[in-house]
């Protein structure tokens, strides 16, 4: 594949790989802390961006995927002392599963109505979930400190789920570039632009889209196991919440819809802007005020994202820059 | 072998018949000039062969294969290719990635390398070749006409739908695209051009054949056609038309 001799993409994974190293090599905790959260949202809004940037699928209830891959592994390392790493898997591929699943049916809608699904969707499992006994119903479930033995105390449980987030956060970036610079990545962005016209031209919109769903379904999912493994506790409404969700797409469309970069500049920017919002006593009631305001700005202004802008603008970038 | 057989084909849309009983064919290689007034439904027929509507009755053949019923992604594979007449750019691409994905999904299902080779083959052909790296929304109509060509052929497909290529185009312009049909025909694809231009149309075609208020009125060389009396008064409608097209069409 000619793609993966791209001048972009390698040093880009390189330089995340060495900013991911630093808090391990100067044993920051607090620094460590915040990169596990950047790492989480550029997984969400990364691979938000493959359904939504690529293929045009405007999805509201991404974080469904979040919250079903964080329960299944949940529930299989507290109930078989599996593996963080292997009930992680396990966990991105039932939630890439359930994409299959549902895929098909929803992803026949257009525009608003898809949008709609998928928080209907979110939704529906969160209820189903605070339903369910043996994830624990309402309270949902939580960890006996004792877990954390089996990789050697809760300390290097931590690293451990610090590293499997960078890792997985890595693999995400990798997937959105390869399949932004194959032919099944064309046939999405054409079947973004119009769906018509791609099947004219031989492209299977159903398959492609539903393939796309399946493939954005199953970082989230990677995401939610190691972020709960690390909390140690898992309640249907942080796992579902749709807050999130729609600050993932906030980040999707502040760094650049459709392009690789953007997402991954998106969530570094708006959890700064967060961050320091949160903890400026004067407005740290105003943060979702000042989200909902960016997202205004970015639609109305810049709707190209501040990666899509830079590319526009700058023949370098463009030439450069994903 | 036959390349395009189109049989008793009927297409309704609830009351209205679109497409009334209409049978033709098309060769390897030959060129069929598709004429009509306005309404008439050439470009439903075209809809209709390349799977875009489900037809009411009727069977259509590629290549002596049954293709009625099939979705259009599954017809373009075989190697039927289509331009819109109304332009329809995919516009937040480069004119090269418009072509690219003719190429990578058409008949041949070229991988992305060797999709890119045939596409920039496909806009020499039209002479799109300096606007490769421009977005498709920025071109004019004329280039957009061009890019739809080139989409097409990028396939390489075996049979080819134009509709309406020409409309738009100064008289140099439209020199050179026949040229372009001329080439490919060569290449023994079969094509079947809906269009207006009346000398054109004459000019290249190897047969006609004539549609109105859905139904086959007339079928055969430019010069039958011509002085068809049926096709004639299907364009009595407009006085004006049938005194061009009498005048164009000698």
């Amino acid at each position: 594949m000619t793609a993966l001799r791209s001048r972009f993409l390698w040093p880009l994974l390189g330089l995340i790989a060495l900013v991911a190293a630093l808090p391990l090599v100067t044993n920051a905790a607090s620094q460590r802390e915040d990169f596990f959260l950047i790492f989480m949202l550029v997984i969400l809004a990364s691979s938000l961006n493959i359904i939504m940037g690529y293929s045009g699928y405007v999805s509201f209830g991404h974080i469904v995927f979040f919250g079903m891959g964080g329960y299944v592994a949940f529930w299989l390392m507290f109930t078989f002392q599996t593996h963080l790493l292997v009930a992680a898997l396990a966990a991105g591929l039932v939630a890439s599963a359930i994409a299959f699943l549902i895929g098909a049916p929803i992803l026949r809608l257009r525009g608003a109505y898809f949008a709609l699904a998928t928080i209907g969707i979110n939704e529906a499992m969160k209820s189903l979930v605070t339903n369910f006994e043996p994830f624990g119903g309402a309270v949902g479930m939580f960890f006996n400190f004792s877990v954390y033995d089996a990789y050697g105390g809760a300390r290097s449980a931590a690293q451990l789920a610090y590293v499997a987030m960078a890792v997985v956060a890595l693999a995400t970036i990798f997937t959105s570039f390869v399949i932004k610079k194959s032919k099944f990545g064309l046939a999405l962005m054409a079947i973004r632009e119009d769906q018509d016209v791609a099947m004219v031209l031989g492209v299977d919109p159903a398959r492609a889209k539903v393939q796309a769903y399946v493939i954005s379904a199953f970082f989230p999912a990677l995401a939610g196991a190691i972020f709960f493994f690390k909390s140690g506790i898992i309640e249907p409404g942080p796992a579902f919440e749709l807050l999130r969700s729609i600050e993932a797409l906030v980040m999707v469309m502040l760094g650049g819809i459709g392009t690789v970069a953007g997402p991954i500049v998106g969530a570094a920017v708006y959890e700064w802007l967060r961050s320091t919002l949160i903890t400026t006593p004067a407005l740290s009631s105003f943060h979702l005020f000042i989200a909902g305001l960016l997202l205004l700005v970015v639609v109305l202004f810049v709707t190209a994202g501040l990666v899509g802008f830079l590319r526009h603008r700058f023949l370098a970038v463009r030439r450069y820059v994903e | 072998m036959t390349l395009l057989e189109v049989k008793g084909v009927t297409l309704r849309f609830g009351g209205l018949v679109a497409l009334d009983d209409v049978s033709f064919a098309v060769e390897p290689g030959e060129l069929v000039g598709l004429i009509g007034p306005n309404g008439a439904g050439k470009t439903t027929l075209f809809n209709a062969i390349n799977g875009v509507y489900p037809i009411t009755s009727g069977t259509i053949a590629f290549q002596g294969m049954r293709i009625d019923g099939s979705p259009s992604h599954a017809v373009a594979r075989l190697g039927v290719a289509r331009t819109h007449q109304v332009v329809r750019p995919l516009a937040d691409l480069t004119v090269r990635e418009n072509v690219t994905v003719g190429a990578c999904f058409g008949r041949e299902g070229l991988g992305l390398d060797a999709a890119r080779a045939a596409s920039v083959e496909a806009l020499d052909i039209v002479g799109l070749a300096s606007k490769r790296d421009e977005l498709a929304a920025k071109l004019n109509v004329s280039q957009k006409k061009r890019l739809e060509l080139a989409r097409a052929l990028a396939a390489h497909p075996h049979l080819l739908l134009a509709d309406e290529v020409l409309a738009g185009l100064n008289a140099n312009e439209v020199a050179e695209m026949l040229g372009v049909f001329r080439t490919v025909r060569e290449q023994q694809v079969g094509i079947v051009m809906i269009e207006h231009l009346m000398h054109a149309v004459m000019n290249v075609s190897d047969r006609v054949v004539v549609l109105d208020h859905g139904a086959k009125i007339a079928e055969g060389s430019p010069q039958q056609i011509s002085s068809d009396p049926k096709v004639i008064e299907a364009y009595l409608g407009d006085p004006k038309v049938a005194e061009r097209f009498m005048a164009e069409a000698r």
